[in-house]
């Protein structure tokens, strides 16, 4: 309000300062559940942007197979090796496909493809968003009467919601095979007894509708929530970038290492959650 | 005209009387030099300007800023007044970040003033919701300062996008639009309606902006530097332009500009912003034979 600056407004004290970082951090807050339930509300809704949802899709999910199945083959294959050298000491190479699909389906599948579409996908989500938002074209969007959540947000967030679970379950089955691979080559155990083993890992107690193996739960919802992760980091910093192409930099920086660490930490907290559920249950 | 003048003041809202910057200036030291300088500029200004056909009523202002300050870490803006009736172009220029652009994105609330009001057709945006927002802005067409055309889409589905997302045209008819509004800005629809932005040079993505701010024919359009890094020809041409569509389609325009030159052709009335004020607000007329000296340093450009 006043114009000439005040002493007090010239040299913050210590309090001021934390003040207004708690301030910043909790309207940080703010922003992201607002922009999150913006997005979630949506998906249903019109219009609805169908052919944005199928080309982000196509961006998010198809063109980021590649690296998951790179990743998922070798990440099988040091696993399959790795472990192989623990369980000879026990004698118990014949449950190298047990752990192989074990590791991969609960943990390595989701974690890693949610890091890998993090790198990939988050990234370019975030240079996108960040330079339309410097070069005018989010206000332009706003100027023409669409809702740049609606046109940007919420299709971004459909299309890694249902393409990071398939993406997983290609990581997984890859990684798999990649464990079969280094099991019958380096290992020697048979390739029939490796599968058996990872049937009976994956889906050995049955599996009905009231009964859905730990597995599942575990290796579907993980990739579920990265996924939202994701699309809301990405498109929280691509529509906040401030300061020309710089910042569209900085932009997609913050959104790799906020969505790395966020899936890392989530990961944790959901496994735990998810076990304790599904032990009682 | 004296007539006009009187509709005028109508349309323009007490400015603050404030000294500003016209106080701190020094004296002139050759009086008889200012005057001879002034008479020419007066004459100039009449040489260039086009008086431009008004529709006999005028009404009530379409757009009005009263008392309207913002400020961010720093005072933005403070204590704007301003009208703008109907049909009229009024050109804001002020030096770079006086904060100029930031007068549109509050008549297109992009921004909302910490005090003051803005009413656009009637309407104070404050007391509007985001969605609300939305669809006035579709009486209003933007023409940005980098153009801001999507970069993912050709020219033809940029010029088609308003029409997409606010009417029920089947494609052919959009097609016909998008076709009379490239042709409205010069430009050959055969020619670029399939190119992508990328492929044109600064004042052909320039007039694609302004044919996109056409397609839902406004009745205010918006122009933030619309000459800003053009060649002389290109800008002559953008003006005459914005001209055109003033006296063709009675739009009501507000124009940011530093471009002193081409304000004095096209404005109906010129606001001089500085230090986050209005120092000046009146006819191109009024300005040449201004005796503030910050509005005769401004013309010095002339």
């Amino acid at each position: 309000m006043t114009a000439s600056p005040t002493a007090e407004s010239r040299a913050p004290s210590l309090a001021a300062r934390l003040n207004d970082w708690a301030k910043q951090r909790v309207s940080a807050v703010q922003d992201r559940t607002i922009l999150a339930w913006k997005a979630v509300r949506f998906m249903f809704g019109r219009p609805f942007y169908l052919t944005d949802v199928i080309q982000q899709m196509d961006s998010i999910g198809v063109e980021s197979l590649g690296i998951v199945v790179l990743t998922g083959f070798f990440t099988g294959m040091v696993l399959a090796l790795q472990s192989s050298v623990s369980l000879q000491t026990f004698g118990a190479t014949i449950y190298l496909g047990r752990l192989v699909a074990a590791s991969m389906i609960r943990e390595l599948g989701p974690v890693l493809a949610g890091l890998m579409v993090a790198g990939r996908v988050g990234s370019g989500i975030a240079a996108q968003i960040g330079s339309m938002r410097v070069t005018e074209q989010i206000d332009a969007l706003n100027t023409l009467g669409t809702d740049p959540i609606r046109k940007l947000v919420t299709p971004r967030l459909i299309a890694a919601l249902v393409m990071m679970p398939i993406l997983t379950i290609i990581n997984d089955m890859v990684g798999i095979i990649g464990g079969n691979v280094i099991s019958t080559l380096i290992v020697g155990v048979p390739s029939s007894l490796y599968w058996r083993t990872v049937w009976d890992q994956i889906a050995g107690d049955g599996f009905t509708l009231s009964y859905i193996p730990n597995d599942f739960v575990q290796g579907l919802s993980k990739p579920f929530v990265f996924g939202g992760i994701i699309a809301l980091t990405a498109c929280y910093h691509g529509l906040n970038t401030t300061g020309g192409t710089e910042g569209v930099g900085k932009a997609t920086t913050q959104t790799v290492v906020g969505a790395s660490i966020s899936i890392l930490i989530v990961d944790y907290f959901m496994t735990q959650l998810l076990l304790a559920i599904l032990s009682t249950g | 005209m004296s007539e006009t003048e009187q509709q005028r003041a109508d349309c323009a809202p007490p400015i603050s009387t404030e000294p500003g910057i016209s106080g701190t200036a020094e004296p002139t030291d050759d009086a008889e030099a200012a005057r001879v300088r002034k008479a020419i500029r007066s004459e100039l200004a009449k040489d260039a300007r086009v008086e431009p056909v008004r529709p006999a009523d005028r009404g009530p202002p379409v757009i009005t800023l009263e008392h309207v300050s913002l400020s961010f870490d720093q005072p933005i803006l403070e204590d704007i007044s301003l009208g703008v009736c109907k049909g009229d172009t009024v050109v804001i220029v002020g030096e770079s970040g006086a904060g100029k652009s930031t007068i549109l994105r509050l008549i297109l609330r992009l921004l909302m003033p910490d005090s003051g009001k803005v009413i656009v057709n009637g309407k104070d945006i404050a007391g509007l919701s985001f969605e609300d927002a939305l669809a006035e802005r579709r009486h209003m067409g933007m023409v940005f300062q980098s153009a801001a055309l999507f970069d993912s889409l050709t020219v033809y589905e940029n010029v088609a996008y308003p029409l997409r997302e606010h009417t029920h045209m089947g494609e052919d008819e959009i097609e016909a639009t998008v076709r009379k509004k490239l042709e409205i800005v010069d430009l050959d629809p055969d020619r670029v309606m399939q190119r992508l932005p990328a492929e044109l040079s600064g004042g052909m993505r320039k007039r694609v902006g302004i044919a996109r701010g056409l397609a839902n024919d406004p009745d205010i359009m918006l122009y933030d530097e619309p000459t800003s890094g053009l060649d002389p020809m290109t800008t002559a041409r953008i003006t005459r332009l914005i001209m055109k569509l003033e006296r063709d389609l009675g739009v009501t325009s507000v124009v940011v500009s530093h471009d002193i030159r081409a304000a004095n052709r096209m404005a109906s009335a010129i606001a001089v912003l500085a230090n986050q004020r209005i120092v000046f607000f009146g006819t191109p007329e009024e300005m040449a034979a201004s005796d503030d000296p910050y509005i005769q340093d401004f013309l010095g450009g002339l």
